[in-house]
């Protein structure tokens, strides 16, 4: 049951590790040493997933995200760490977190907090010094996000060795849920006016569920200033620039099911504008 | 090159092209006789048409939009399910 690799040359990471003459291995996987016979490995210790969830007043959410997330893990058997950024949450959120490490157990749930509102970004910096995975998935968490979703962007990642796995909302049984026609036709609208402008070989840039290799989603932060929106669209054109290599998996997104969702006029306006910088200056 | 000096260049080179076989300022007369007008509101005809385009593709797209009920129902039921499991284990909310 050798995996075959694949001849064709797809743009790969250059900070890939020197290990791609062989396939990489997974758990239980056989492996047919050239000219001799199988040797069995088991390669479990080599992979493993950080999800990091960065929350601002999560308190409903956070428990049920990690229960989630848990099973999701246990069921599909990949090793796994949860690593939670809360940024000062008023409401208990990390209250709630230490409740759910003596659940689960340190290994598995690290809170990682912030004095203050610090931002996307600098959340996932943050949360990648703690991170011990090869892979980063990086997700909301207010469920919007469904973690059932995760073993198939392992799953795609394996079988195109991507540098990213992006989830889309535009594509196959991907979907949103919770949505009004005026929401559905402003997000429509602007995906396709960010296809024409930037073209970035990905159909949905604002989307942020999404899989890392650890030493690409590094290099990535180093090049990224946007905020917001902007800056899910900047990942994706930025690693295109680079040469990553980007799968993707369709998800159904469940609009927030406790607390406030958020698209006002500003929003539509700031995304206007990052789209434009990006438009100008990649 | 950014993306926008691309779009500028080839919008030029476009419209210089098409300035020189439709207006042909420099009387060179590149095209034999019905050619010119024809090519004359070309640019036009383009704009029209990619402004349709974009309206039946986002159209197409909106209404195929998928509204993922049985996704909300999974979750809301997952979500008891989770509850439940959670406060056995002893968390408190």
């Amino acid at each position: 049951m050798a995996s075959s690799p694949s001849k064709t040359v797809r743009p790969r990471s250059a900070l890939q590790p020197p290990v791609s003459r062989k396939p990489r291995l997974f758990r239980g996987q056989c492996v047919c040493v050239r000219g001799s016979a199988f040797v069995a490995i088991m390669a479990a210790s080599r992979v493993k997933y950080s999800v990091l969830l960065p929350t601002y007043n999560e308190r409903q959410n956070l428990p049920l995200i990690v229960w989630l997330l848990v099973r999701s893990f246990e069921q599909s058997g990949y090793e796994f760490e949860i690593i939670i950024i809360d940024d000062g949450s008023p409401d208990g959120t990390q209250e709630i977190a230490e409740q759910l490490i003596k659940i689960y157990g340190s290994d598995k749930i690290l809170l990682r907090p912030r004095a203050k509102k610090l931002g996307l970004g600098t959340a996932y910096i943050h949360g990648m010094k703690h991170a011990t995975g090869n892979f980063i998935i990086i997700m909301d968490a207010d469920l919007s996000h469904h973690p059932k979703f995760i073993p198939e962007f392992i799953r795609i990642q394996k079988e195109g060795n991507f540098d990213i796995v992006s989830g889309t909302r535009y594509k196959g049984n991907g979907g949103v849920h919770g949505w009004d026609l005026k929401r559905k036709l402003i997000s429509r609208g602007a995906n396709f006016l960010t296809q024409v402008l930037l073209q970035p070989g990905a159909s949905d840039l604002t989307g942020s569920f999404r899989l890392y290799r650890k030493e690409v989603l590094q290099k990535l932060m180093e090049k990224c200033v946007s905020k917001g929106y902007v800056f899910q669209m900047e990942m994706i054109v930025r690693a295109r620039q680079l040469g990553y290599s980007i799968g993707e998996v369709p998800i159904s997104f469940v609009d927030r099911v406790y607390g406030e969702s958020k698209l006002g006029g500003n929003e539509i306006v700031s995304f206007l504008k990052g789209l434009l910088t990006l438009f100008a200056t990649t | 090159m950014t993306k926008l000096l691309r779009c500028l260049w080839s919008l030029g080179l476009f419209g210089v092209a098409w300035a020189v076989l439709a207006l042909d300022p420099l009387d060179l007369r590149p095209l034999p006789a019905p050619w010119p007008q024809v090519l004359r509101p070309l640019p036009a005809y383009l704009l029209v048409s990619f402004g349709c385009f974009s309206l039946a593709v986002v159209g197409f797209r909106l209404g195929t939009f998928n509204d993922c009920e049985a996704a909300a129902q999974e979750l809301q039921d997952q979500i008891r399910e989770a509850k439940q499991d959670l406060a056995r284990r002893g968390l408190r909310l």
